[in-house]
């Protein structure tokens, strides 16, 4: 008699919390963050296609379902650790099959060469050039991800990439520069 | 009145942790009167000489100037302009080497003296307390005047933040070894400045002023003592000698044993501060109108002849500078002669000796090898942890350092980096000769520029988000376009049929029936020769 006690009051009791836990299941339910927002977000959103999809967000697509995560050369072996950290695998030096990892470069237009066919603005993915058909076009310099993407289609190769210049407000410090020890004088 | 606040009232000096006594050496150069150098040549004014965005330029090349004539203006992004510093002609305008620890360039306007010394007009003003608060910041604004302590900060800026205050801080504390423009501006300006800070009280809406200044400046205080029982507002705290008293942070905690918040201003914590030379700048700014073209530079060291204080317009270069205070550079050449801009804690060697004097410029320091020997060959830590002792914002540099070496930018922000003031306590004391404050100063630098980049490609991943769906939005109304087009075509042939015009449709059966009997005839002609064809 006691065991069936035993085993009604338990079944019982194992039925009550089952329903607590489905209940709180159900109703305090986390929406998680996406995995393919988080890659995205680790992704530099140069929209350059390196990688062989049509932009960052497809990349990080791609990430999710499997993909390797050393097709970024922009991002560089900074954001593949990041990935691997992101993804729980093992990080790897970046696939040259993409590219190399390079300092970051502007699209500069060589304004008096342009004949304003307007094919550089198309292959932009930023929106970056401004101007119209027949009309000089120049890049917004501050919104250019220098993805490379414009330099191709120009018919009369007006566009080159160059580095981004260092400025004071941008320039990193060189460790071997200033003395900052105050020593004893000898007098 | 709580108790903290009584503490305060009666003069109550709090410490704080850390901090190091380095030689002072300030004899040298505190003894001589300010000195007034005759006029340079040519002067360099770079159009940013503080934190924040630039002006506008008012002036061209070829145009002739005066002394104090606005260079930039406010303009729509609220920039602090610059000056002229004395009358001349606009010779140059573009990029120049800048006072800056990187050699890089900026803009900078050049003008050639003419030697005249002719001054822009000033409108002074009798009474300020007839200014509305706006109109005054405006006035400080337009005079270029910027924080002279160190950060360049705008002052009118800072005096905008409408927060209610407890105190205004006047820091005249200057605790870095060898400089002593602050002192001597307070031992023979003192009334002057008293004047300024009673202006910025007004400013502020803050009831009491305290003027702070180190043990070790006997004189300025005196000079104070004897003027301040005029004003009661006003009341004057002795700090003692030890560096870095004059932070910031470090004051406010000696003062009034608040602690500033991680990444916090003063005004969080009730409290404004300015420095004496500020107040100075801003009671000329607004009593005569004068703008920012001149300021108190020590310029010592044991390789200077003549070492003092000296009224500098901005943008005299330090070479000129240095000609008129007895320079000789060290004479053995296997070493450079090094000229530190600032002093020798915070301050950096400069690239060359071109680069022109500006706002933030409080000292032009030449020492010889011996008083202050070169940076040695940085050896291994031996985990002493002298550093964390002298550290007056309680971090513990040792562990920072691992961290900046390895990259380890979280670790960094978790270890409080951007508290460290870089006063350079912890590498003076360091017995390995680490340069510790490099290692921070270069890891702040890369914080920021992963901050800037994650801000850059945010914006493009919404312009390229946008960019899509534009693209897809245009699509959609192509098609919809087309969709509308044929439909109104239809309705329109629909319409003259029922009027009893041609159904073109008719039209097309037609074609079609008479492309049917073509074909049919053809085949029947087909049909019918192959049975003549059989029959013969």
């Amino acid at each position: 008699m006691t065991v069936v006690t035993a085993l009604i009051v338990l079944g019982v009791l194992a039925l009550a919390f089952g329903l607590v836990l489905g209940f709180a299941a159900v109703r305090f339910r986390v929406e998680s963050d996406p995995i393919v927002d988080q890659i995205d977000a680790l992704l530099p959103q140069t929209q350059c296609g390196q990688c062989g999809y049509p932009g960052c967000r497809p990349y990080a697509e791609a990430i999710a379902n499997g993909d390797e995560i050393n097709k970024c050369p922009p991002g560089g072996q900074a954001t593949i650790n990041a990935l691997a950290d992101l993804m729980g695998v093992e990080a790897k030096p970046l696939d040259s099959a993409h590219g190399e990892e390079d300092v970051k470069k502007v699209a500069v237009i060589r304004e008096d060469e342009c004949i304003g066919c307007t094919k550089c603005i198309q292959a932009c993915p930023v929106d970056a050039i401004l101007g119209a058909a027949k009309q000089m076009h120049t890049v917004i310099a501050h919104e250019c991800t220098g993805c490379d993407l414009c330099v191709e289609p120009c018919p009369v190769d007006c566009i080159d990439m160059v580095p981004v210049p260092v400025r004071p407000d941008n320039w990193q410090w060189d460790l071997q520069q200033i003395p900052v020890k105050n020593v004893e004088s000898s007098h | 009145m709580s108790a903290a606040t009584k503490a305060i009232e009666a003069g109550h000096i709090w410490t704080f942790p850390g901090g190091i006594h380095p030689p002072e050496r300030k004899d040298r150069s505190n003894t001589t009167p300010i000195e007034v150098l005759p006029l340079a040549k040519q002067f360099i004014v770079p159009i940013k000489q503080h934190s924040g965005p630039v002006g506008d330029l008012l002036v061209a090349v070829g145009d002739n100037v005066k002394a104090g004539q606005p260079l930039t203006q406010v303009g729509i992004n609220n920039a602090l302009p610059v000056h002229v510093p004395t009358s001349g002609t606009v010779s140059a305008i573009g990029p120049g080497r800048i006072a800056h620890p990187s050699g890089l360039t900026d803009t900078v306007i050049t003008i050639d003296a003419d030697g005249n010394d002719e001054f822009y007009s000033f409108t002074p003003l009798a009474d300020y307390t007839t200014l509305s608060r706006a109109e005054l910041l405006d006035r400080i604004r337009q005079a270029g005047v910027a924080g002279l302590g160190g950060a360049g900060f705008p002052t009118a800026q800072k005096l905008a933040l409408q927060r209610p205050l407890d105190y205004l801080i006047i820091n005249g504390v200057e605790c870095e070894p060898y400089i002593s423009a602050d002192d001597r501006l307070m031992r023979e300006h003192a009334q002057t400045i008293i004047d300024g800070t009673e202006i910025l009280l007004h400013i502020a809406g803050c009831e009491k002023a305290l003027i702070a200044i180190e043990a070790n400046k006997p004189e300025a205080i005196a000079a104070f003592e004897a003027l301040l029982p005029n004003y009661p507002q006003l009341a004057l705290r002795v700090v003692p000698t030890k560096y870095p008293s004059g932070g910031e942070k470090q004051l406010i905690q000696l003062l009034t044993g608040r602690q500033v918040p991680s990444r916090g201003l003063p005004i969080d914590v009730g409290l404004v501060m300015q420095n004496v030379g500020t107040a100075f700048a801003v009671a000329q700014a607004v009593l005569n109108g004068k703008p920012l073209i001149e300021r108190v530079v020590t310029v010592t060291g044991d390789n200077i002849a003549k070492p003092g204080n000296y009224w500098v317009r901005i943008g005299t270069t330090v070479a000129e500078l240095l000609n008129q205070c007895g320079f000789n550079p060290v004479a053995d050449s296997k070493q450079e002669q090094r000229v530190i801009m600032g002093g020798p804690m915070m301050g950096f060697t400069l690239p060359d000796l071109d680069v022109p004097v500006v706002k933030i410029t409080n000292c032009i320091l030449v020492p010889s090898n011996q008083e202050l020997a070169p940076a040695a060959e940085e050896m291994n830590c031996i985990r002493c942890g002298a550093c964390a002792d002298v550290c007056p914002a309680q971090l513990l540099p040792q562990q920072m350092q691992w961290l900046a070496k390895a990259k380890d930018y979280d670790g960094l922000e978790q270890q409080n980096l951007f508290d460290c003031i870089e006063c350079g306590a912890c590498a003076y004391v360091c017995p390995s000769e680490i340069p510790l404050v490099h290692y921070y100063r270069k890891a702040k630098a890369e914080i920021r520029n992963i901050a800037r980049e994650k801000a850059k490609a945010e914006v493009a991943r919404e312009r390229f988000e946008a960019r899509q769906e534009r693209l897809e939005r245009e699509k959609q109304e192509r098609l919809e376009r087309h969709r509308k087009a044929a439909e109104a075509r239809k309705k329109a042939q629909a319409e003259a049929v029922a009027q009893g015009g041609d159904n073109p449709q008719d039209a097309v059966q037609a074609a079609i029936a008479r492309a049917k009997a073509r074909k049919a005839a053809q085949a029947a002609a087909a049909a019918k020769q192959n049975q003549e064809g059989d029959d013969e």
